[in-house]
C-alpha cells in the first residue's frame, strides 16, 4: 500500500491544485469535463476533488457506472430467473439492489430466491462445477473491462463441457455513448476524464475519432487523487490550447496498444449489437452481444421465462444523470422518496452511481 | 422500495437497522428516543445506578482469526456496559445450538467464553440452552446480557459530545470485519489480519480516573464501523464532526484487503475499539493514558467537533478536499458479528 501512499501525497495534492488556479486564472471561458467511468465518480466524491477546483472548472458526470446504464427490463429478466427453482443467480454485488418494475434481486432472495454475490465470472464458473443440479445464470454487466473475463468464461465453460453455465447478458462498449454525449448540443462536454481500466484493454486510439473528428479533448486518466488532479489539469490545458488530441495520464497502466488479447477474446465471444441504455435509449453498435456460436450459453436464449411489462417510476431522472445534463440535487425523489436504503433508481444503487456518491459524500 | 419482508441488511448495523428499531421495535416496546438510545440502559434502583444490556452473537465463520464467537459474546457485551462508564460484574449467556453441532466445537467456544470471562473480571451467573433443528439455525448462537456498576457519578452518554471535543480512537480500524471475511469460505486474502475483539472496561476505568468530567462520549465502532458510529453521536448530541484522514489509523493488512474489495475501513466492523470524544484540555492526557494501555497502542486523535448543528460528520481527505460521511447503507458484510 505504500506504492499508492505516493498517489495521495497531501503536499504534492497541494502543489497541483495551486500550479491549475494558475493556469486557468486567466481563462475568460468556462470548462465541463465529464467523468465516463464510475470508478472515477466515486474517487472525485470520496477525496473531495471538487471542493479543490477552480470555480472554471466544473466536473460532471457521465454513463459510466455499468448498472445504472442497465435498463429496468434486464433486472425484471433476472428477477424472473431468479424465481425458477433450478437457476442460482450469481452476480457482483450492486446488481442485487437496482429495482425492477416490480422487485428487485434482494427481495427475490428474502424470499427464497438463490442469488449468490461472486467477485468474478469465474467464481460463477466454479459455482456451476460444484452444483451439476442447477442453472448457474451469471449476470453479465459491464463494460470492456470485465467483458472479457466474462468471455473467458464461457470459453472454459465450452472447454469444460459445462451445460448448466449462462450469462444473461448486458455488457456494452464506452467510446461509442461518448461520442453520443459530445454531439449533444446541451451538453458542452469541453473534454473527458476517460476511463483508466477500460482504456488498458482498448486503448487510447479508441477515443480517437473523439479528439479528431469532434474535437473534444481526451485524457485517460487514473484513479489515485493525484492522478486525477493531473488528469484534469491536462484537460484545462489542451482547452487552453486550443488543441484536442488523445493523451495518457495514466502511462503506467495503459499501453498504448491496449490490449489484444483481451480484445481478440472478447470478440470472439461477442459481437457489437444495438442495445438500450438507460436514460440514454438505444444505441446502435455500443452492445456486446454473445454470438450465435456460444448460443448454448446465453440464458436469454436458452431458459425460458415469463418477464413482467417495464414499468419506470415516473419521477426518477437517473436518465438525465447519466447524460451529465441534470444533477442528483435537481431530482425531486433525491434524499427524500430516494435513499440508499430504499432506491428508486439504479444511480441511487450502484456504488458507483453518481446519486449514491452524492448522498454518500456531498457536503 | 421499502421492504414488508426483513432483509440481511436490517442487520448491518447501519441506517436499515436504526429504520428497522425507529419505526417497529422501539415504538412498540418502549418508546425510547433515539437521543437516549445508548450501549446500555442505566437504571437507578435504591440510589444507585445500574448498567443494564443485551447482545446477541450471530458470526460466520464461528472461529476466526483472533478470536471465535465464544469471546466474541463475552467481550461484545461487556464493552457495551463499559462504553456507559459502568464496571462490568455479570454476565448470562443464552445458547441456541443447531442439531449436528459436534460438542468438541461446542466445548471449544464455552472454553473461550470462560477465558474471556475470567479475563475480564466479570462471572457468568445464569443461561440457558435451545437446541433446534438442522438448518433452522448455523452451528451455534449465542445471546449474552450483562449488568455493570458505577464507580462515578459520571453521566457518559452519545447526546454529550461538545464542541470542541476531539475525537480518539484506540487502535486501528477494520480488524475485526476484514479478519472474519478473511476467515470467510471463499475468500483468501492470503494475510495475517486479526480480530481485534477484546474487554475495554480497563481502559475506560483509566480514562475515567484520569480525565473525569472531560470524558463526554465513548461508544464502541462494532457493525457500521466508525462511520456510521460517529454519524450516530452527532445525531444525538446534534453537532458537527470533522475527522482528518491522514490521521485514521489503519494497518496495512486491512487497508490492502479494503481496496482490493472495496470496501472503506470507516465502515468495517471493530470489536476492541472505542470512539472517546473529550475535551480539548483533556485530549492529550487522554491519547497518553491510551497509548500506555495494551487495548490503546495505537491510539490517535483522528477530529474534532467542528460545529453545532443537524449532526453532520465531514472528513479532511489526504489531499485536502472535504466530503460527507453517512451512515453505512444497506449491508456490508452480513453476520459480522
Amino acid at each position: 500500500m505504500k506504492y499508492l501512499d505516493a498517489f495521495r501525497d497531501g503536499a504534492v495534492a497541494r502543489r497541483l491544485v495551486e500550479q491549475l488556479h494558475a493556469r486557468v486564472a486567466d481563462y475568460a471561458g468556462a470548462m465541463t469535463f465529464m467523468e465516463v467511468c464510475g470508478t472515477h465518480t466515486m474517487a472525485i466524491y470520496q477525496h473531495g476533488i471538487r471542493s479543490l477546483l477552480p470555480p472554471q472548472i466544473r466536473l460532471i458526470s457521465g454513463p459510466g457506472c455499468p448498472v445504472c446504464v442497465t435498463p429496468v427490463d434486464y433486472v425484471d429478466h433476472a428477477v424472473a430467473l431468479s424465481r425458477l427453482p433450478e437457476v442460482v443467480i450469481a452476480t457482483f454485488g450492486d446488481m442485487v439492489r437496482v429495482p425492477g418494475s416490480s422487485s428487485n434481486l434482494q427481495h427475490e432472495q428474502a424470499r427464497g430466491a438463490s442469488v449468490r454475490i461472486v467477485y468474478s465470472p469465474l467464481d460463477a464458473l466454479a459455482l456451476a462445477q460444484k452444483q451439476p443440479e442447477k442453472k448457474i445464470v451469471f449476470l453479465g454487466v459491464g463494460f470492456e473491462t470485465t467483458a472479457p473475463t466474462i468471455a473467458g468464461s464461457i470459453l472454459a465453460a465450452q472447454r469444460q463441457g459445462l451445460t448448466n453455465f449462462f450469462v444473461l447478458g448486458a455488457n456494452k462498449t464506452i467510446p461509442i455513448p461518448m461520442a453520443a454525449l459530445a454531439a449533444d448540443p446541451e451538453l458542452q462536454v469541453s473534454g473527458y476524464l476517460c476511463p483508466a481500466h477500460v482504456s488498458a484493454i482498448i486503448g487510447p486510439g479508441a477515443y480517437a475519432p473523439l479528439a479528431e473528428q469532434l474535437g473534444v479533448p481526451c485524457v485517460i486518466t487514473g484513479f489515485e487523487p493525484l492522478d486525477m488532479l493531473q488528469g484534469i489539469a491536462m484537460l484545462a490545458d489542451q482547452v487552453i490550447e486550443g488543441r484536442p488530441r488523445v493523451e495518457t495520464q495514466y502511462s503506467r497502466i495503459v499501453r498504448p496498444e491496449g490490449n489484444p488479447r483481451a480484445r481478440d477474446i472478447l470478440a470472439q465471444v461477442f459481437a457489437p449489437c444495438d442495445v438500450p441504455w438507460r436514460g440514454i435509449g438505444v444505441i446502435p453498435g455500443s452492445g456486446l452481444c454473445i454470438r450465435d456460436e456460444f448460443a448454448a450459453f446465453d440464458a436469454a436464449r436458452r431458459i425460458a421465462v415469463e418477464v413482467e411489462a417495464p414499468r419506470e417510476h415516473p419521477g426518477c431522472l437517473c436518465g438525465e444523470i447519466l447524460k451529465g445534463k441534470v444533477r442528483p440535487g435537481d431530482c425531486p425523489l433525491f434524499r427524500t422518496a430516494c435513499t440508499p436504503e430504499n432506491p428508486v433508481g439504479a444511480c441511487m444503487v450502484s456504488s458507483e452511481g453518481t446519486c449514491a456518491a452524492e448522498y454518500k459524500y456531498g457536503i | 422500495m421499502k421492504s414488508d419482508i426483513i432483509l440481511l441488511g436490517h442487520g448491518s448495523g447501519g441506517k436499515l437497522s436504526h429504520q428497522l428499531l425507529d419505526d417497529v421495535i422501539i415504538p412498540r416496546l418502549s418508546g425510547l428516543p433515539q437521543r437516549d438510545q445508548n450501549d446500555a440502559a442505566v437504571l437507578s434502583h435504591g440510589g444507585r445506578r445500574l448498567a443494564f444490556t443485551t447482545d446477541s452473537y450471530v458470526v460466520d465463520p464461528i472461529f476466526f482469526p483472533g478470536g471465535d464467537i465464544g469471546d466474541l459474546a463475552v467481550n461484545g457485551t461487556v464493552n457495551d456496559l463499559a462504553m456507559s462508564g459502568a464496571r462490568p460484574l455479570y454476565l448470562t449467556v443464552g445458547l441456541i445450538l443447531e442439531e449436528g453441532l459436534p460438542i468438541a466445537d461446542l466445548e471449544r467456544v464455552l472454553d473461550s467464553m470462560k477465558a474471556a470471562a475470567t479475563a475480564a473480571g466479570v462471572a457468568i451467573v445464569a443461561g440457558d440452552t435451545k437446541v433446534v433443528p438442522r438448518g433452522k439455525a448455523d452451528k451455534i448462537f449465542i445471546n449474552t446480557a450483562g449488568i455493570g456498576v458505577f464507580d462515578h457519578d459520571l453521566e457518559i452518554l452519545g447526546s454529550g459530545a461538545r464542541v470542541g471535543d476531539k475525537i480518539l480512537v484506540n487502535g486501528t480500524l477494520g480488524d475485526h470485519g476484514m479478519a472474519v471475511l478473511a476467515g470467510r469460505e471463499g475468500l483468501d486474502l492470503h494475510s495475517a489480519i486479526q480480530s481485534d475483539t477484546a474487554p475495554l472496561h480497563e481502559l475506560v476505568a483509566e480514562l475515567i480516573a484520569g480525565v473525569g468530567a472531560d470524558l463526554h462520549v465513548l461508544r464502541d465502532p462494532t457493525r457500521g464501523g466508525v462511520a456510521t458510529t460517529l454519524k450516530e453521536i452527532a445525531l444525538q448530541s446534534n453537532v458537527d464532526l470533522t475527522l482528518e484522514e491522514p490521521a485514521l489509523p489503519v494497518g496495512e493488512a486491512v487497508r490492502g484487503a479494503c481496496a482490493i474489495l472495496g470496501l472503506d475501513p470507516l465502515y468495517v466492523a471493530n470489536e476492541g475499539k472505542l470512539l472517546a470524544l473529550v475535551a480539548p484540555e483533556a485530549a492529550e492526557q487522554a491519547l497518553a493514558l491510551m497509548r500506555r494501555h495494551p487495548q490503546g497502542r495505537h491510539a490517535a486523535v483522528i477530529g474534532e467537533v467542528t460545529g453545532a448543528s443537524a449532526g453532520k460528520v465531514y472528513l479532511r481527505t489526504a489531499i485536502g478536499g472535504l466530503r460527507a460521511i453517512e451512515m453505512l447503507a444497506g449491508e456490508q458484510l452480513p453476520r459480522i458479528c
